[in-house]
């Protein structure tokens, strides 16, 4: 396809997940402790898309990447300056919560408008990726939302592999239960993906790229449009795992009491 | 091997680490390259029409990540933010109360010199019948106004750069990259005319691997310096120009620090800042800083002059929390993070060449850190700003950043200024401590009383020629065939000594609760949160393996901070694990052998790595 794609990448920022996400509930509902205070990065679930679909415009020439994203603006910042580094694409941005506790019909909706409103973004040509569920909310709805919002009914959750065939048409592998994989085929754009883990590793970093992307996401953050959500889901009740950690120092012990001790431990 | 082809970009200024000092130095910066409408006031080099393109490279994986809590008079950061409001940055609060306790040993297991150990005996018999001498901790009632530190702050360095760095960018006129480690600098005709970045997809010993990509050339007109005492960049800018005549940098602290949520039923106030000395060891220093929301930044300084061949800050850590002077406060808290950084104490003592051709060094690694006083945040912030001011006059002028100009414009306004003064003062003030600890604190008083004019002589020998042998150290204690028999116990488990040592010597053991006290793995898992993205060279080397095959003390090991050094089973010399170090560059002083060819630096070293502490919080 010589015309190439408009891929526009969904992508939330989370907590970083090695921090503790401790829920507290304050005077806008339900948040993390010290949420402004945490480090964030992009989404891992969206970021395989971001990697996927870059790698998807690198192949097919003509096809370029938008990164939607809707967040606090100053941790949208400091996530850029990763991510940036990784691939190009172009940053739109939304300055709006990213907290886990946002109603994914209201986030699909808002992320649904700012696609629509692309400039140059033509959607016969439309592939809209984000990732198949969030770390941060693993509902899986949103993406299925913004493809609803947009008209796009062609919809695939779970895909680990996108194959564009010699005729235009699109490959698809989607996860289903038993570990095992659907294989479908859609004529071509648009279409929603909403990704797995896809098959790429993580680029590594490259400066030229950063100094490209930069010089459009600064603007872009200037330019964020700001998102209130109002509706949403009440929270009667959110709770942290029980942690089962616990420390003890034990020397010399035998191989089958460490193994029993762990199973009984888990079964605890 | 023939040179790799690399990229090359050019920039107006190329900047390396992000800390204190290259926060007040892009703070102040980019201020001047806008008016106050946004327009940019100077025009790019390199490219035409645009604003002056100036990058800051930083090696961890946020700007912010892996430094420590402070307390600060912050008058060079209140002069750059005249409306500082402290709730603007998370964890700050002002300084509201101060006080400095000599902590007595109640374990009787920490060296002390005779004249200490009756001082004690006076103490303890005192406290019985008054109560100057409370939970085994005598609460000094004077404290030398140069220890004070109101008005001021104490806060998150972490917090505060994030915040810092938030405002640079949001400026739009500079650049900072995390994750980006800078290999070194590039030099042409003894000129520094740019860095070079760390190759990326390459094994642990550098050679290329999958998804190789060489690090890129940065070429620009002027290079800025702020990767502090450990930095790979400024450490190989030493290596090549030398340090100027009678500097050196033998002055070395390991800081190893936490941040807890303190227990509920805790009455210390918010900005209450306590520092103590004496216990674990005498010259071993501790800190406490309660932060806003009942939370304490909290830790030791363990000094390159304390000369124990086995020494460990996490398990000194330890000791120092659960003194019953502290304890009383943190029993029942919780760890949030936890971390470690090098102080490099020479102070102006260890001043590298502060500018050359096409370069200019700022911050700790400038010599910048004030020992009398106990600071450096606020000194380094202030390095970056005169750097600063003096390259914004440069360009205005279009005068080029040679040597010259940059010694007039940047060296000699440092030179006169307040800071220069006092780090005079603080030249000499810790030298006593090399001959102990009685001695170091008359050193620091005469010191700070007399503005410098009278100090205690000291020892000043590199740390790997003053550091005795295990047998010498432990001579009274523990015979040589015990200190064998350990030693190759612990080499048969593959275990660092110290722990095993300080058993044996009287140290009692820690009893874990889970939350405060855990094992060294389990704080590298809770509080550390240790980041090794894969792909990059290992960045501690050993640089004559056949030395550390010799070596008795191993010293590398024991005062690993991440536990990232370990004994190698099959008795090669030590294994490094990147995945637990958190760069604080303790191997790099605290090795007790000479570099095969150059004597002055030890046999560890210390090269450009990604990664590291991944905590906004230390």
């Amino acid at each position: 396809m010589s015309a190439g794609y408009h891929i526009v990448v969904c992508g939330g920022i989370v907590p970083d997940p090695l921090q503790t996400l401790e829920p507290v509930q304050g005077p806008a509902g339900w948040g993390l402790k010290n949420e402004l205070m945490l480090p964030a990065i992009l989404d891992p679930w969206a970021g395989h898309a971001l990697f996927e679909a870059a790698n998807l415009a690198k192949n097919v020439p003509g096809s370029k990447v938008w990164l939607v994203s809707m967040g606090p603006k100053a941790k949208l910042q400091q996530v850029m300056m990763t991510i940036a580094q990784k691939v190009p694409f172009e940053l739109v941005v939304l300055d709006g919560p990213a907290s886990g506790f946002a109603d994914a019909h209201e986030t699909g909706a808002a992320l649904a408008e700012a696609i629509a409103a692309i400039p140059g973004l033509d959607t016969s040509k439309l592939l809209v990726f984000g990732g198949w569920q969030s770390a941060s909310r693993g509902a899986g709805a949103t993406m299925q939302v913004i493809g609803e919002k947009l008209g796009i009914f062609e919809q695939f959750q779970g895909v680990d592999k996108l194959e564009v065939l010699a005729d235009g048409a699109l490959r698809v592998l989607e996860r289903v239960e038993g570990g095992s994989y659907q294989d479908s085929v859609v004529s071509g754009a648009p279409a929603v993906f909403g990704w797995a883990t896809g098959e790429l590793p993580e680029p590594p970093n490259n400066p030229q790229v950063g100094m490209q992307n930069m010089r459009l996401v600064m603007p872009a953050l200037q330019k964020a449009k700001p998102v209130k959500l109002e509706k949403g889901p009440e929270y009667s009740g959110v709770q942290i795992p029980s942690q089962k950690r616990e420390t003890r120092v034990v020397k010399d012990a035998p191989v089958d009491q460490i193994a029993k001790e762990i199973v009984d431990w888990l079964s605890a | 091997m023939s040179e790799i082809e690399r990229q090359s970009m050019e920039l107006d200024i190329v900047c390396v680490g992000f800390g204190p000092a290259m926060a007040g130095f892009l703070t102040t910066l980019t201020r001047g390259l806008a008016d106050e409408n946004g327009a940019p006031l100077l025009e790019s080099a390199v490219m035409p029409g645009m604003p002056p393109q100036v990058i800051c490279y930083e090696r961890a994986d946020d700007i912010g990540f892996g430094v420590s809590g402070v307390v600060s008079k912050a008058r060079g950061i209140k002069e750059s933010f005249p409306d500082f409001d402290p709730a603007q940055v998370p964890m700050c609060a002002p300084v509201a109360h101060e006080t400095v306790a000599y902590l007595l040993d109640p374990h009787g297991a920490s060296r002390r010199q005779e004249l200490l150990g009756f001082a004690d005996k006076a103490l303890g018999f005192a406290g019985k019948y008054t109560s100057c001498c409370r939970d085994h901790a005598y609460e000094l009632p004077y404290i030398p106004p140069f220890l004070c530190k109101e008005p001021g702050y104490v806060f998150s360095i972490g917090q505060f750069n994030q915040w810092a760095g938030s405002q640079v960018m949001g400026s739009g006129l500079a650049q900072i990259w995390p994750s980006m480690p800078v290999a070194r600098v590039i030099m042409e005709e003894g000129k520094v005319v740019g860095v070079r970045l760390a190759d990326q997809g390459v094994d642990k010993k550098g050679n290329p691997d999958a998804c190789f990509m060489p690090g890129m050339d940065i070429r620009a007109a002027l290079t800025v310096i702020g990767d502090g005492p450990v930095g790979p960049v400024g450490r190989n800018l030493d290596e090549i120009l030398g340090l100027p005549e009678g500097n050196s940098q033998r002055d070395w602290a390991l800081g190893m620090k936490m941040v807890v949520d303190l227990p509920e039923d805790c009455d210390l106030p918010e900005g209450y800042v306590l520092h103590t000395f004496g216990y674990p060891e005498p010259d071993i220093f501790g800190f406490m800083y309660v932060l806003p929301d009942r939370v304490a930044s909290l830790g030791i300084f363990v000094p390159s002059w304390l000369d124990t061949p086995v020494r460990t800050g996490y398990r000194y850590l330890q000791h120092w929390m659960t003194h019953p002077y502290l304890w009383k406060h943190l029993k029942g808290g919780k760890m949030r993070s936890w971390g470690a950084k090098s102080l490099l104490e020479s102070g102006r003592r260890g001043e590298p060449h502060l500018v050359g051709d096409g370069f200019a060094r700022i911050g700790e690694g400038s010599g910048s850190t004030n020992v009398l006083t106990g600071s450096g945040v606020d000194e380094a912030w202030t390095t970056g700003v005169m750097l600063a001011e003096g390259v914004l006059k440069l360009m205005k002028k279009n005068q080029p950043f040679t040597k010259y100009n940059l010694e007039r414009a940047y060296v000699k306004r440092r030179r006169e200024s307040e800071l220069e003064a006092e780090a005079k003062i603080a030249e000499k003030a810790r030298d006593g401590f090399g001959k102990g600890f009685i001695q170091g604190l008359t050193g620091m008083a005469l010191s700070g009383f007399t503005k410098g004019k009278l100090n205690m002589p000291g020892d000043h020998r590199d740390p790997n020629q003053r550091v005795p042998s295990i047998e010498e150290y432990y001579s009274g204690l523990l015979s040589a065939q015990e200190i064998e028999a350990i030693r190759e116990e612990c080499a048969a488990k593959g275990e660092p000594l110290h722990d095993a040592l300080m058993d044996r010597v009287g140290w009692p053991s820690i009893e874990y609760d889970g939350q405060l006290l855990v094992s060294h793995q389990d704080a590298l898992l809770m509080g550390g949160k240790v980041q090794a993205p894969g792909g990059y060279a290992d960045h501690v080397v050993f640089a004559d393996p056949n030395v550390c095959l010799k070596c008795r003390e191993r010293i590398c090991i024991d005062m690993c901070s991440g536990q990232a050094i370990a004994p190698d089973p099959e008795g090669g010399a030590p294994l490094f694990d990147r995945e637990k170090c958190v760069h604080c560059g303790a191997c790099v002083w605290n090795c007790s052998k000479p570099h095969p060819t150059e004597p002055g630096r030890t046999n560890v070293e210390f090269k450009a790595g990604a990664g590291g502490l991944h905590s906004v919080e230390n």
